[in-house]
């Protein structure tokens, strides 16, 4: 097939400046490198806003701790959260995706490479913009500094006479820039989707990871505008004097709580769904077997992104809507679980059979499978309004919500690293320091996010910045911040890895995993064009075509 | 376009949420049924450069280039008259009934979903006047009939929210 380049002259990089090869990154418009991008700008962040985090489980750690002030906790809280879902998991998914698609539907690049790294330009300029606030949030107040208002900003607290200065202000741009960026990779995805592929790939033969982009981004277009028009109206409301929130010239407080969870909940989904996509890839290759039930697998997640439209006011069972809307939204909340379920019987079912392969990527693929199925089901816990009624605003929310992010998505995240690592760089990772991360996050996960339901099954608030003694939280609390530490263990090996392996790793080769699907045919790192000639396709799994020409997989599609 | 036509239709819906949500919930005047007008004859110039657009692009997919910048002339005027119109009628608001976007919970959502409309048509007429200056210098080619049916979806979106706003505003909101 393509696995052949075409001869390059003068292509060694020796000897060029340094500001050349860095004005090579800040112009590109090539998919790869703004994927790398996207990756790297969003483990920047991942490190900033896992500081924060740390911050917040130091000051938890004891009860009555001072080690820092409410209001610095508050602005730990808003940043934390706005951090790890605006900057660092929406980037480094988009990055994936747009590292990915175009090698994997066998084409040279995005539909609108300009469009992808305008796009870019905008999320990386969100973050500053929100990071700027440290120093410009002060205003002319001279109050307050960084966001303090939480990741989900409920009115009346953005309101001026509660949020003075522009750390708010800062806080809202950075979201609507992003969210900006973010609409423009979605329009991006569709369109390369839709319309990019290689010849003989038809929708039902497309990879997985595409399928699932395609639907994230299909729900990034829905989602995500209803939060920059919030944001809008936000604006409108702190600048030009409006009443969209105010509630006391008849605005409604909670009509931004609806409008923030239109986009709140889909959001989820948008994170989850591409996580999905890399199990879709990884776990067939590791257990040497076709994707279990392909078309049941796009069904189910075209059907988890009409649903999980309709699921976000179970964020609000408790402000008091009426009974009707209690039972539909717990219903569509149940209703969601059913896809997913399906897809996690349709993994396990790859993996039975199969001859398994216990890779670091693999590792991280199964934690994800057991801690994603706990996840859902407390998940199914909280959507039933009744128990939601006791648990909300507690610490087990925050356990539950984290077991997705941490427990799904960053761990199917690094899975995604391992297994592409080879292919963005062109070496190998350290095995070794690879299964080193994996035991130490794992272990550190569980510490903390385990033992966090249990405060909060004990009545422990979230957002609260220190406790009382003697009400039976301490020991979990404790619990809970040594974990933490394992954590921070974990995600220091894995840079050790990444910078190490980047340098001194052994050359990978073209197809390190023997692996199926095309980005795997071209060469690693591969080339400006990606293929030398434009591959045909006439199977789910072309590579294996190609290695199998007595007993190809198109025979039996 | 049509992905960003979606994205565009979803922000709107938020926006005309918004407007029906708080409908009669105005604390204060003034309200709806003493100051608006219904702009009949804006809304049917803006409705009728969407058909002047259309036969724009399909006189240069057929290489009329002539008649192509003879009807896109018509739309950039019929968008305009509509702009124009849209201002009147606000200064009108302001100064003579003195309703402005901090007067009342009206207020606020009529001048941001209005506002947010004729932005998108002022984004369009920028996009129409960019091409009408091309076909003057005479850069415009029957090659460019893809982007100019491009653009016309984008149009013909501006107008059929148009519709909407108009019967939110004008009628239901009255």
């Amino acid at each position: 097939m393509a696995s052949e380049t075409i001869a390059i002259t003068a292509a060694t990089e020796i000897g060029r400046p340094i500001s050349e090869g860095l004005h090579d990154w800040i112009v590109t418009v090539d998919h790869k490198k703004l994927g790398i991008l996207y990756i790297v700008y969003a483990l920047v962040f991942l490190v900033v806003g896992g500081v924060e985090a740390i911050i917040m489980r130091i000051q938890l750690i004891v009860p009555h701790n001072h080690f820092v002030s409410p209001q610095v906790f508050n602005r730990m809280m808003t940043m934390h959260g706005t951090t790890m879902i605006f900057f660092v998991a929406m980037p480094i998914l988009f990055g994936f995706g747009t590292y990915l698609i175009p090698l994997m539907i066998g084409t040279r690049d995005m539909a609108f490479p300009r469009l992808n790294a305008f796009s870019f330009w905008m999320t990386a300029f969100g973050g500053l913009l929100l990071y700027f606030s440290f120093i410009g949030g002060n205003g002319l107040y001279g109050a307050g500094n960084a966001p303090d208002v939480g990741w989900w900003a409920y009115a009346p607290l953005t309101s001026r006479a509660f949020s003075v200065g522009h750390s708010t202000d800062f806080w809202t741009l950075a979201l609507l820039v992003s969210g900006i960026g973010s609409i423009g990779t979605a329009v991006n995805f569709i369109a390369t989707i839709l319309c990019m592929r290689c010849p003989g790939m038809t929708l039902g033969k497309m990879p997985l990871l595409a399928w699932l982009n395609l639907v994230m981004g299909g729900m990034v277009i829905l989602a995500v505008s209803p939060l920059t028009a919030a944001q809008v109206m936000l604006s409108i409301d702190r600048y030009l004097g409006g009443h969209f929130f105010d509630t006391q010239a008849g605005g409604s407080a909670v009509l931004w709580m609806h409008f923030f969870w239109i986009f709140g909940h889909p959001e989820v989904y948008v994170l989850i769904i591409p996580a999905f996509a890399f199990l879709s890839e990884i776990v067939p290759v590791f257990s040497r077997k076709p994707i279990f039930g392909y078309p049941v697998m796009v069904a189910a997640t075209v059907c988890i992104g009409f649903v999980s439209l309709s699921v976000w006011a179970h964020h609000m069972f408790t402000v008091g809507m009426n009974s009707y809307a209690n039972s539909f939204f717990t219903i569509t909340t149940m209703a969601v679980g059913v896809p997913t379920g399906i897809k996690i019987f349709n993994w396990l079912g790859t993996m039975w059979g199969g001859k398994v392969q216990f890779r670091t990527p693999m590792l991280f693929c199964i934690a994800f499978l057991f801690q994603f199925l706990i996840a859902g089901l407390t998940g199914i816990m909280l959507g039933a309004s009744p128990f939601n009624w006791q648990l909300s605003g507690s610490y087990f929310v925050v356990a539950h919500f984290h077991y997705v992010i941490v427990g799904g998505i960053l761990f199917a995240l690094f899975g995604a690293f391992y297994y592409w690592f080879p292919k963005m760089s062109g070496r190998m990772y350290n095995e070794v320091l690879g299964k080193w991360h994996f035991w130490l996050f794992l272990i550190g996960f569980h510490m903390t996010f385990d033992f966090m339901h249990i405060p909060g099954i004990l009545g422990m608030p979230r957002r609260i910045y220190t406790y009382e003694p003697g009400r039976g939280w301490e020991i979990w609390n404790l619990i809970v911040t040594i974990g933490v530490v394992f954590q921070a263990a974990g995600v220091l090996v894995f840079v050790v890895n990444l910078l190490w392996s980047l340098f001194k790793g052994e050359p990978a080769g073209n197809d390190p995993w023997d692996a199926w699907t095309l980005e795997w045919s071209t060469t690693s790192p591969p080339p400006d064009y990606n293929f030398a000639a434009i591959p045909v396709v006439h199977s789910r799994r072309p590579l294996w075509d190609l290695k199998h020409p007595e007993d190809p997989d198109s025979k039996y599609e | 376009m049509i992905s960003l036509i979606a994205a565009e239709c979803a922000i709107f819906t938020i926006f005309v949420v918004a407007y029906i949500f708080y409908i009669g919930k105005s604390l204060s005047g003034p309200i709806p049924k003493d100051v608006l007008e219904t702009p009949i004859f804006n809304t049917i110039c803006l409705l009728s450069s969407s058909l002047t657009i259309h036969l724009a692009v399909r006189a240069l997919r057929s290489a009329r280039v002539n008649a192509f910048g003879l009807w896109w002339f018509v739309t950039m005027v019929l968008g305009t008259i509509f702009l124009v119109g849209t201002g009147r009628e606000w200064w009108h608001l302001i100064f003579d009934k003195g309703l402005t976007i901090r007067t009342n919970l009206f207020g606020t959502t009529y001048y941001s979903l209005v506002g947010l409309h004729a932005f998108h048509v002022t984004v369009g007429l920028i996009f129409i006047v960019l091409a009408m200056i091309f076909t003057l210098l005479g850069k415009v080619e029957p090659a460019h009939s893809e982007r100019a049916e491009v653009f016309s979806m984008y149009w013909h979106f501006v107008d059929a929210v148009w519709v909407v706003v108009f019967t939110v505003v004008y009628v239901i909101g009255r």
